[in-house]
């Protein structure tokens, strides 16, 4: 049981680091590998703003969250961009991002050393009593930001213009360019608008881990098997992606042993993609183009 | 004929021998990137350390060190490919250890291909010296006397208050997993039940369930086979959980001096215990030089100090004593000088190689966290821990709660 709850509240918390990337995929079929690196930056911008100005973790979304956006919009201008007229735009996607993942990663060992750092409040460490359980402050506050972020991120797909081209991008580029959208400003929008929510799952990150600049590589390997799980596009389906993959993964670790783990999260991976190719929640459309 | 004489004379006489005063070049591998960078950073500035302090004195033989240090990302596979261009493109003429015992034991093996002596101080896990090579000299303590201390304290106890019960937790590593085996086969000669007893891929992400298999064991005593990463999970998911070990000791990572403190918070460092042969304050030859010459050069305080730093400048001081003995830097009269050289001092402590090159002069001394000092015990005659002089505080036990 217990393993259950920590997979869950857990799972919430890498829904909300991988959502940015489904997001980007299923607007402008550009696999973004350097999703690891950025909630790493973000926890980082976190940690200046608490060390040094002494604002709290959560206050602190006020300016990541931004700053996280420009720092999307810049790299989608600056990179990804220039793929558009590529024949091949998603195999590249994977090397220009890979790049932007080093080139950031390199920048941040310059400005902060390899050495460990851990974000901290006075409720990261505490936890709450509940029917026999602690429950971590922290993955509690996690898993309600997680929802709400998502939400949020719903509502604009849903309920707004930009949404509604972001959509219409999804079904088809042409399409979406011949009724008159934007593509170069949607793009960018989305790029922007998945790496801005990417500034939430990097504080949570840096909470609950220690994380150094070499830190992204171990989370993006996981936040890809979510989104490919829950649906390229899909960001309800990596919500319960996440949460089924780390349910997994942690009662495995529990009942079994953690060496198996990781063999059961993946097998479950190509078990669900053999039943259904386009994953939990993914539309065959989205990957017409 | 007077000329041919000359001419004969001039042929048959050796020039005159000019001093070889060019650089000699050290090859180092290290994990500048990766999982093991904070560490292999560390070891840089041992390493840095020492060639900075060597250099003054006039260098080897009167030639100056000059460090190649090339990155291996933490990858064994890579710092196979580093050590092979040091040593045949980069012609470095000495070699130093990379860090961890993976990468020194993948690397080791392509060093002895070259007939280079190989000197280093973090790989101290038994599978590098189980190879068979001759040309491997470790300079630390041996990875599988870690824990024996601590393991012998806890045996040493009146049942009354000795634990009942230990979980132990180990990365799937070749430097962490020994020590726990050795201290479990004492505890449990001793009475001390094994309730938990877990390895978990080095690649691990989500320590949650592995912490929470611990808590759920409601063990007397945790060992951890552990880096910085996640002994402080463990420890952040203990505190959440109210889960409070009589003693916790994790292999590494307590002993990263500020990082440590900075991972879980200084008031949950009190009382975690850590194995190791080195501390700032102790008293062996250069150590206080050496310390002074980190904080002149990295700043910050002595108690920031990683115990990877002492490793490298170790490891450079051997070297000095085996080539200032040669008076070469002929790899093969090292390695033969190493093998049969009876004591030679570093910052660590003495230095005695047996046939495998484990060092068997070094002493485990357990360091326990008091009050955002990590301070120094060791065994007395009747296995009881006892601080090592003039420190005179007794050990915390059992450990506060958090």
């Amino acid at each position: 049981m217990r393993a259950v709850i920590d997979g869950v509240l857990t799972g919430a918390v890498y829904a909300l680091m991988g959502a940015g990337l489904t997001l980007v995929f299923g607007v402008m079929n550009i696999i973004n590998i350097a999703q690891g690196i950025l909630v790493v930056l973000a926890a980082y911008m976190t940690y200046v703003l608490n060390r040094y100005l002494h604002i709290d973790l959560f206050v602190g979304l006020v300016f990541t969250i931004p700053m996280m956006f420009l720092v999307g919009v810049a790299i989608e201008r600056l990179f990804i961009r220039r793929l558009q007229s590529q024949g091949n735009r998603t195999g590249l996607s994977i090397l220009v991002t890979y790049a932007v993942a080093i080139i950031l990663e390199g920048l941040l060992t310059i400005v902060f050393s390899a050495d460990y750092l851990h974000l901290h409040a006075w409720y990261v460490d505490r936890s709450i009593p509940i029917l026999g359980f602690y429950l971590p402050y922290i993955y509690l506050m996690g898993f309600g930001l997680a929802v709400a972020m998502l939400a949020v991120l719903y509502v604009i797909l849903y309920r707004t213009r930009l949404g509604m081209g972001i959509r219409a991008s999804v079904q088809s580029r042409l399409g979406a360019e011949l009724v008159g959208i934007d593509i170069n400003r949607t793009s960018t929008l989305a790029f922007g608008i998945g790496t801005a929510v990417t500034a939430a799952g990097g504080m949570i990150f840096g909470a609950t881990s220690v994380f150094n600049p070499n830190s992204g590589y171990d989370l993006i390997s996981i936040l890809l098997v979510i989104i490919v799980l829950g649906g390229l596009g899909s960001i309800g389906g990596a919500l319960i992606a996440g949460v089924v993959m780390l349910v997994i993964e942690d009662v495995t670790a529990v009942l079994w042993s953690p060496i198996w783990s990781s063999t059961m999260f993946f097998a479950v991976l190509v078990v669900v993609l053999i039943a259904h190719p386009t994953g939990l929640f993914g539309k065959p459309e989205a990957r017409a183009q | 004929m007077a000329a041919l004489a000359l001419m004969v004379a001039a042929c048959g006489s050796s020039p005159a021998k000019s001093a070889n005063t060019s650089p000699i070049k050290i090859g180092i591998s290290l994990s500048l990137s990766g999982d093991r960078a904070a560490d292999g950073k560390a070891l840089q500035q041992g390493y840095q350390l020492w060639a900075d302090h060597v250099n003054a004195q006039g260098g080897l033989l009167g030639r100056k060190v000059e460090l190649d240090i090339v990155s291996d990302a933490s990858s064994p596979s890579q710092v196979v490919t580093n050590y092979q261009k040091l040593i045949s493109v980069d012609n470095c003429q000495l070699v130093f250890g990379p860090f961890s015992t993976a990468l020194t034991k993948a690397a080791s093996q392509v060093v002895a291909r070259y007939g280079y002596a190989f000197v280093e101080g973090a790989g101290s896990g038994p599978s590098v010296f189980q190879q068979g090579l001759h040309n491997v000299f470790s300079v630390s303590l041996p990875a599988v006397n870690e824990l024996q201390s601590f393991a012998k304290w806890i045996g040493s106890m009146p049942a009354s208050s000795r634990p009942a019960t230990a979980a132990y937790a180990t990365e799937d590593d070749p430097f962490t997993a020994p020590q726990l085996d050795v201290a479990r086969k004492i505890l449990e000669a001793d009475g001390v039940k094994t309730v938990y007893n877990k390895t978990y891929p080095i690649e691990t992400a989500d320590y949650g369930p592995i912490a929470a298999g611990i808590i759920g064991s409601h063990a007397d005593i945790v060992l951890a086979g552990t880096t910085l990463i996640d002994i402080s999970a463990f420890i952040q998911q203990f505190a959440q959980q109210n889960y409070n070990p009589r003693a916790l000791i994790g292999s590494a990572g307590p002993d990263q001096g500020s990082q440590f403190i900075q991972a879980v918070g200084l008031n949950h460092t009190e009382g975690v215990m850590v194995p190791n042969s080195w501390y700032p304050g102790a008293n062996f030859p250069g150590n206080k030089a050496m310390v002074a010459a980190f904080l002149k050069k990295y700043g910050g305080s002595a108690a920031d100090i990683s115990s990877d730093v002492p490793q490298g400048y170790s490891v450079g001081e051997v070297i000095k004593q085996a080539v200032d003995a040669t008076h070469s830097v002929n790899n093969a009269k090292i390695i033969k000088y190493l093998h049969s050289v009876s004591l030679l001092q570093t910052v660590q402590g003495p230095v005695r190689f047996d046939s495998t090159g484990q060092n068997v002069a070094a002493e485990a001394l357990i360091f326990q966290w008091q009050k955002g000092q990590l301070l120094p015990f060791k065994l007395d005659s009747s296995n009881h821990l006892v601080a090592v002089p003039p420190a005179t505080s007794k050990i915390e036990y059992p450990k506060p709660n958090w």
